[in-house]
């Protein structure tokens, strides 16, 4: 797994790179919530375009972010889906309440 | 009804060997005309019953995973067996949000269920957990 966090508008960018499962979740959740940390930003953008798997460990670091983020009336935005993820998203619940958008751009105009 | 092929493997209760277990559960899966999203079911639905080892039937402590793997004509099964802590109640821990862990979703047995077509939990406290997990094979036929 590798990941690159970034700020743009006020935005801090999360890319992940990789198999989001239990091997990675703890170190996961430190990077994200290191830099929300040091930013102070209020919200996250989840770049997947380079997520090939994800399981309930992902999802759960993912969902956990969400209700920090939420409580903290922030918002949690997810660009650049594969397929094969979207189902596993699908299935949990998580596409009900995290917006996804088609490019990082497109989400970043929708804030 | 008759195995046509079997392949079996043991593994060391350790977070790194997920990926390696649903590697090769995909691996396996891979000699039947299986779509790419089938492959991938079966690739979360391995993935959370070994995670579930490692986390919780063994709680991070040392000890053996073992993964089998069987071909049947009208089937492809994936047991996962360990010696760990086993579930002291099986039904509970298969509803939707169970968890002993904020942070975790409660949705390995609920993705286990969705993505498989059987799934049987066995398990005694102190003795381990035995997770059977079938996915149907549709006769290229049918199709």
């Amino acid at each position: 797994m590798n990941i690159t966090t970034l700020l743009k508008r006020g935005v801090l960018i999360v890319r992940v790179e990789g198999e989001l499962d239990m091997h990675v979740a703890d170190k996961f959740r430190q990077i994200v919530d290191n830099a929300l940390e040091t930013s102070g930003v209020k919200h996250i953008l989840f770049n997947l375009e380079a997520v090939k798997f994800i399981d309930s460990s992902g999802l759960g670091v993912i969902l956990g972010r969400y209700k920090k983020i939420n409580a903290a009336g922030g918002k949690v935005l997810i660009a650049h889906i594969q397929p094969q993820v979207i189902q596993i998203f699908e299935l949990s619940g998580l596409l009900k309440i995290i917006k996804f958008y088609n490019s990082e751009a497109e989400a970043l105009e929708c804030l | 009804m008759a195995i046509k092929n079997q392949i079996k493997i043991v593994l060391q209760s350790l977070s790194e060997n997920v990926a390696i277990a649903r590697v090769t559960a995909a691996a396996f899966a891979a000699q039947i005309d299986f779509t790419l999203n089938e492959i991938e079911e079966i690739r979360v639905a391995v993935s959370e019953a070994v995670s579930n080892v490692v986390i919780h039937g063994y709680a991070e402590q040392q000890g053996q995973i073992e993964l089998i793997m069987n071909l049947y004509e009208d089937k492809l099964e994936y047991i996962i067996v360990d010696t760990g802590k086993g579930i002291a109640d099986v039904l509970l821990a298969r509803q939707p949000s169970y968890s002993s862990d904020p942070e975790r979703m409660g949705l390995g047995f609920i993705f286990m269920e969705s993505f498989m077509d059987e799934l049987d939990v066995t398990s005694e406290v102190n003795k381990g957990t035995t997770v059977r997990m079938a996915k149907k094979i549709v006769s290229s036929a049918a199709h």
